[in-house]
């Protein structure tokens, strides 16, 4: 906390010196080592942690990777695939930056869930919140430049789709949207500025790390009781070893996924259009984006209707920019001052609905919009032909395999020239469009209930300080029901 | 409470099966009877069937396909086909030497009066394609340019399976049908004395021949391909087309009959290769299709990623490290912690 | 800090407890150290780079009192067809006055009969001070010795490749190569 004294005392006479010049070891010692951090954090903190390292990883790995690869749309794919099969260890580098990215995202997730459950988006940390939604923000687009990189089919036709949202925008859109690729199509030119961004915005998120950690370090973090610390000495331990030690294992943990998927199923998150090497005249059948991508891809797509002036695909991207805008407002919507959801009953089922939203709007936007959500529909037939007056005519027949030999004695009773043709239709279902767009309103309704919720809500009796409710919780008899834990 | 966390988990689970699963028309391609064995986790190539399956590449394959990601070296590289520990740098390797001669390729780089000679191929050199480029290959094969081979099996939902199941699944000879659709007609000019054949006559008969066209009896399919009841109906097959169940693709278009039992599958411009002994190989394997898809696709399974032995065994050792380093530091953990009530 | 208010524990407990730290932290590093090692594995050569640095020159089509020169993985290599005099030239010279002592017949390397082929000699394109390449027959300079001479500091090369005068430390050196046939020698770096 930015209160706490330094406990720093230089031991010799170089860093005596050093102190009075530089003192980046004092600086080192109060923030990475001593830093007051509260007793009670549980294991969904550790992923602060498992995120620094992630982005090393990543920074590392692709700095590496930079080395080998060449952005160009004839040496692009190739030279992806040399790494795989020339460069000492490129096939581990490359699966590792890979999937870590998969991994990077997974992590951050879960980070922002662990902020929605524990409130740690209210006063005093909105600014830390807001930071940390900057991040995600740069994170994606990270990701998406990324991606384009192999210049596989997906990489070329989801670039295209994606770009495509911004000549959305009225009047500037076509104009924008030329300027991004720096022609009237995704080219070289677009592969290479995609490169030099992809390699220039890690280190912007490093950047917006090191703030969002003086951030975290002006209000101290916030712990799963949602009360603030009141008692430094009995409430809080250094950083260093305590946190260190518990951050490490659980990032060992983290890596033995990580290297699960390295190792044994490096392309199960990817798609196998990948590894067709792009060509702008075929578009493979099922475009999707890669996983972390796919509840902002269902948003986008459950948008099939134009509202007023406003043209469906349009509105498709507002909700889809909406959807993460909101998360920066997050701090003003939620009324309650009660951080913690272990205290606020309501609420807390509301976030438990908002979870699975997010993961059934994933799976949504896995998922072909025209699919039925509970299985294949059945089909009927149709029939369809033209009567002598011009008219379009069509009848149905639905039922097993007697309604096609009805359907079809009826095509031969037509006199000739009724162009009859028989025609297989899905009868009509629960879709995935249908679901998306539930889902899209129940997204936006967790933060509009928060704001409702927040003012009428009764909530539980929070613990007094962080000391008393660890110390309760020692005690044996008290296994309520505690999240996350 | 506890049931929503649960249903939570549970979906969290439901989404990551649902990206890794991309729905298509086609017939799901299950491994060959007995598995891969390069599959699992310490899953290791079958070095001969590699070799019988470089065979039937180059023997077959590679008159339309290329492969242009590999070169000749890698043939004799560790886990490679033909790798030999006496050989440490493929290079050197006379028997990939010998395999990399048998190609003769435009040499990539000009001779001393600046034309581009045809030579036999060296261990560096990539493999040969069978085409200058993609016009060339589209051309001579009916508009249709095959694909490269080199990434295939990690190119297509199914792997190595997929390759196996489409060489071996196109449907029997007798399964097909001809019908007329116009018959031949005889046109005779009115100079004609109207004797056919009269050999006195000087205007011969104007002969148009019949057109027939080619039909799939959809009941005659194998009762693995297509649905557990035999369908009835014709699937209409274009020329320069050829069925298979596991092409991804939609048959409705060419389906004469109820089009709610189309035919999984779709069209491709290969006819079947495979054919029993087109292959005489080296070790004395019977050549049958099953035999040189299997290998093919193993084969093709090691071209797609050459380092994937060594990632599995690195793997293991990476697990097992980081398994002993988390039990250190679970001890270092509670040792740390022993004092502190959290 | 509660830690910092422990009672005292007894001395075992604290040994262990240094122990396992201690042996967490070198497995921590040992990992660290493997994965700097693959890092730096990284830089070396691939394997394709590898299998570019070796090269078959025909050698029968060089004009006598001619070179040509080759890149091989980037580096060049001067092969030249040597006259008998200029052969005679390399053969006289007295080794012990040499800042490189080495005779002709230690610069070439046997055919695969076994005799050596003294028209036909193969050396590095660089020159062993600071990695120019020197002129030569082609470029109508050969220097003081007849062989070859590096422009950028003065260095003089005779018809063996051997350091003369100037500033190089060292001769031409002989790149590893082996005559495959009479007329096709396989150079490798």
């Amino acid at each position: 906390m930015s209160g706490h004294e330094s406990s720093y005392e230089p031991t010799n006479a170089f860093t005596r010196w050093l102190d009075s010049r530089l003192p980046i070891i004092r600086f080192a010692q109060d923030h990475a080592m001593n830093f007051p951090t509260p007793k009670n954090l549980n294991y969904w903190w550790t992923f602060g942690g498992i995120l620094a390292v992630c982005l090393v990883v990543q920074i590392v790995t692709g700095v590496i990777l930079a080395m080998h690869y060449s952005p160009g749309v004839d040496t692009a794919f190739a030279s992806v695939e040399r790494i795989m099969r020339d460069v000492p260890y490129g096939w581990l580098l490359r699966y590792i930056h890979s999937n870590g990215a998969s991994m990077f995202f997974l992590a951050v997730y879960i980070h922002m869930f662990r902020g929605l459950y524990y409130g740690s988006y209210k006063a005093p940390r909105e600014v830390l919140w807001v930071l940390g939604c900057v991040i995600y923000l740069l994170m994606m687009a990270t990701a998406f430049l990324g991606y384009m990189l192999p210049w596989g089919q997906m990489s070329y036709h989801g670039s295209n789709v994606i770009t495509g949202l911004f000549g959305a925008i009225p009047i500037i859109g076509d104009t924008i949207h030329t300027w991004i690729m720096g022609g009237p199509s995704i080219g070289n030119q677009t592969l290479q500025r995609f490169f030099s961004l992809h390699y220039l915005l890690p280190f912007m998120i490093a950047a917006v790390v090191v703030l969002h950690v003086w951030a975290l370090h002006v209000p101290g973090n916030n712990n799963p009781t949602g009360v603030e610390v009141q008692d430094v000495e009995k409430e809080t331990v250094p950083f260093h070893p305590y946190y260190t030690v518990k951050d490490a294992f659980a990032i060992v943990l983290f890596f033995m996924m990580f290297a699960v998927f390295v190792f044994y199923a490096p392309n199960v998150l990817g798609h196998a259009d990948n590894y067709v090497q792009a060509n702008p005249l075929v578009t493979p059948s099922h475009i999707v984006p890669e996983w972390y991508f796919l509840p902002f891809y269902a948003i986008l797509r459950a948008i099939t209707f134009d509202v007023g002036p406003i043209p469906a695909k349009l509105l498709g991207v507002i909700f889809m920019f909406a959807a993460i805008a909101v998360l920066f407002l997050l701090p003003w919507m939620d009324t309650s001052k009660v951080k913690s959801m272990r205290y606020r009953p309501v609420a807390r089922q509301f976030f438990f609905g908002f979870v699975a939203t997010c993961l059934l709007l994933g799976w949504c936007g896995a998922s072909n919009p025209d699919d039925g959500v509970f299985g294949t529909p059945g089909k009927k037939l149709v029939v369809s032909y033209t009567d002598a007056g011009g008219a379009e005519i069509t009848s149905e027949y639905d039922g097993g395999g007697e309604a096609y030999l009805d359907a079809k004695k009826f095509v031969e009773s037509l006199p000739a020239g009724t162009n009859a043709s028989i025609s297989a239709v899905a009868k009509p279902t629960f879709q995935f469009r249908h679901l998306s767009l539930i889902l899209t309103f129940a997204y936006f309704g967790y933060f509009i209930l928060l704001f409702f919720v927040g003012l009428t809500e009764s909530s539980k009796a929070v613990p007094e300080s962080i000391h008393k409710s660890v110390l309760k919780r020692s005690k044996p008899s008290t296994a309520t029901a505690i999240p996350a834990e | 409470m506890k049931s929503l966390r649960l249903l939570t988990a549970g979906l969290a689970g439901l989404v990551f099966a649902a990206t890794a699963h991309a729905a298509g028309g086609a017939e799901h391609p299950h491994p060959p009877e007995g598995g891969w064995p390069f599959e699992g986790a310490i899953g290791k190539f079958d070095q001969a069937s590699l070799q019988r399956g470089y065979q039937v590449y180059h023997e077959i394959c590679s008159s339309c396909h290329s492969m242009k990601l590999l070169s000749y070296r890698n043939l004799g590289e560790p886990g490679g086909p033909f790798y030999d520990p006496a050989y440490p740098n493929p290079n050197m390797n006379p028997f990939v030497k010998a395999l990399a001669a048998q190609n003769e390729i435009l040499s990539p780089t000009p001779n001393d009066v600046g034309d581009y000679d045809f030579r036999p191929a060296t261990p560096a050199d990539r493999f040969r394609s069978p085409y200058a480029n993609v016009e060339a290959a589209r051309a001579a094969n009916g508009g249709a340019a095959p694909p490269d081979l080199s990434v295939i099996v990690k190119a297509r939902h199914g792997g190595a399976s997929y390759i196996y199941r489409l060489l071996t699944g196109f449907p029997p000879d007798d399964a097909y049908v001809q019908r007329l659709v116009t018959p031949e007609t005889i046109v005779t000019p009115y100079s004609d004395n109207g004797t056919p054949d009269d050999p006195s006559d000087d205007v011969a008969e104007v002969k148009t021949p019949a057109v027939y066209e080619t039909l799939l009896d959809v009941s005659k399919l194998p009762s693995e391909h297509g649905s557990s009841e035999h369908e009835e109906g014709f699937l209409k097959i274009n020329a320069g087309q050829h069925y298979n169940p596991y092409m991804a693709g939609d048959t409705t278009p060419n389906f004469e009959g109820d089009p709610r039992h189309a035919p999984p599958g779709g069209f491709l411009a290969m006819p079947p290769q495979l054919i029993e002994g087109r292959v005489e190989y080296t070790d004395g394997t019977k050549a049958t299709p099953e035999q040189m898809a299997y290998d093919v696709a193993q084969f093709l399974a090691w071209a797609s990623e050459p380092k994937q032995e060594h990632r599995k065994s690195l793997g293991l050792a990476v697990m097992v490290y980081l398994g002993l380093l988390a039990a250190l530091l679970w001890f270092s953990y509670k040792q740390i912690w022993r004092k502190v009530d959290h | 800090m509660t830690d910092h208010t422990a009672n005292e524990h007894d001395a075992v407990d604290e040994d262990r407890r240094n122990f396992i730290h201690i042996a967490t932290g070198a497995a921590a590093f040992g990992g660290t150290a493997m994965f700097a090692w693959v890092a730096v594995d990284q830089w070396n050569p691939a394997a394709d780079t590898k299998a570019a640095s070796a090269m078959d020159v025909d050698i029968s089509k060089i004009p006598a009192c001619g070179e040509i020169r080759v890149l091989i993985g980037g580096k060049p290599f001067f092969i030249r067809h040597r006259t008998a005099t200029e052969i005679s030239e390399a053969e006289a010279v007295n080794i012990s006055t040499l800042r490189d002592p080495q005779s002709d017949d230690d610069r070439l390397r046997p055919k695969p009969d076994g005799s050596l082929n003294r028209s036909i000699l193969i050396t590095s394109g660089s020159c062993t001070h600071l990695g120019c390449v020197p002129l030569g027959p082609c470029q109508g300079n050969t220097g003081d010795f007849g062989g070859w001479y590096c422009p950028c500091h003065g260095s003089h090369y005779d018809t063996s490749g051997r350091i003369r005068k100037g500033p190089a430390p060292r001769n031409l050196p002989v790149p590893d190569y082996r005559y495959l046939s009479d007329t096709v020698v396989n150079i490798s770096l």
